[in-house]
């Protein structure tokens, strides 16, 4: 909690709203407003992605310095996560591209970092920043709807990519025109063109917007159940240990925490998992020819 | 002020439906989900790692909807965007 000079305690909502805020350079105008930057979003996925990044280069420059000698410790765990999503890539996608299985773990292991970060403790790193001066700060970038979108729009734009380099352009437009309705005679083909594209074009559409959004929706409404839980114990100081109230109040919280942060364990680790999932999906989609 | 309480009423109704709605679909989903899993693993048991990784594939598909749902709930419980036009935001 950030104890400033005059400070109450904060009611219970403007805990939540405080906890919900964004570190953004000015207040958003309507709900699309592309002039505003979340900071601490950026800051923490750069912080991550260089964690990620620079833990596995290490590793891999360990396993190709030393090729004959057993893989001990942090590089063993690499060598199997890699081993992992090899044999998962595998399964699924059947051609040659050599981005598709360092896209996925990427995915897999980037996703995840970002979800981990929800099982730190709600107040922890947000009273050290206020300590700094920094008022406001979301740790979890995937409760940001901004970073699920640019991961989601990211591996759309791939799909489209892939699609048009392997079918060409012809080709991949007509995937949407002439299906899932085909007719020999041309000009009953030109008429069922916009009932196709109506049928193809919202599932190809839907892809993106759910994958983004099902990875948001279950990050955020983790994050808030460990925010109403923190409303348990919710005050400064030591007041709470003179009453009954205040002791069940920090055993409920322990208690429950510790339940939902152990089955929350299970929820990053597969959305993180589904993502990289679907996105092998759809982009093995996007190279197969009809 | 009627206003407000109004917005505010309307929108617990709402949040109440979501949640209620997309537990019932999640649950009626995730019963069917696991029922075929274990009748599957009984018919073959060497089967079962198998048809678990796709079972939890599939669970976060059945899970989706609801999840975003259930995001959006609280997105209105906390920061009602329909609130904020009434005062003035």
């Amino acid at each position: 909690m950030a104890v400033e000079n005059a400070d109450k305690v904060p009611s219970a909502n403007e805990y939540i709203v405080h906890h919900l805020t964004f570190l953004s350079n000015k207040e958003a105008k309507g709900i699309i407003d592309f002039s505003v930057i979340n900071w601490d979003s950026i800051f923490f996925s750069a912080l991550l992605a260089v964690l990620f990044a620079g833990s596995f280069y290490f590793a891999a420059r360990k396993a190709s310095r030393n090729t004959l000698a057993a893989p001990r410790g942090f590089q063993s765990f690499v060598e199997l996560l890699v081993e992992f999503v090899d044999n998962t890539v595998k399964e699924v996608f059947h051609g040659t591209n050599k981005l598709i299985a360092p896209l996925a773990l990427t995915i897999f292991v980037w996703v995840f970092l970002f979800n981990f970060m929800d099982l730190v403790p709600v107040d922890l790193l947000p009273s050290l920043a206020a300590a700094g001066g920094i008022h406001y700060l979301k740790v979890v970038p995937t409760t940001d709807v901004n970073v699920t979108f640019a991961l989601a729009l990211t591996v759309f734009a791939l799909t489209i990519y892939y699609s048009v380099k392997m079918k060409g352009l012809g080709g991949f437009v007509s995937e949407f025109t002439h299906q899932p309705f085909k007719a020999n005679n041309k000009i009953v083909q030109t008429l069922l063109i916009p009932a196709n594209l109506l049928l193809e074009l919202v599932p190809f559409l839907a892809r993106p917007i759910s994958l983004s959004l099902r990875l948001f929706g279950n990050l955020y409404a983790g994050e808030m159940i460990f925010l109403l839980l923190a409303l348990l114990t919710l005050s400064p100081g030591l007041e709470r240990l003179t009453t009954v109230g205040g002791w069940l109040g920090i055993f409920a919280h322990f208690a429950l925490g510790m339940v939902w942060a152990i089955f929350h364990i299970l929820v990053i680790t597969l959305q993180a998992f589904i993502f990289m999932m679907l996105t092998i999906i759809y982009l093995s989609m996007a190279h197969e020819h009809h | 002020m009627e206003n407000i309480a109004q917005i505010q009423g309307l929108t617990v109704l709402a949040v109440g439906i979501i949640f209620g709605l997309g537990a019932l679909g999640t649950a009626i989903g995730f019963g069917i989900l696991g029922g075929r899993f274990l009748e599957g693993a009984a018919r073959q048991p060497e089967l079962t790692p198998m048809l678990q990784t796709k079972m939890f594939i599939v669970a976060a598909f059945v899970d989706a909807v609801a999840m975003i749902g259930i995001g959006f709930a609280l997105f209105f419980t906390f920061a009602n965007p329909f609130l904020g036009a009434v005062q003035g935001g």
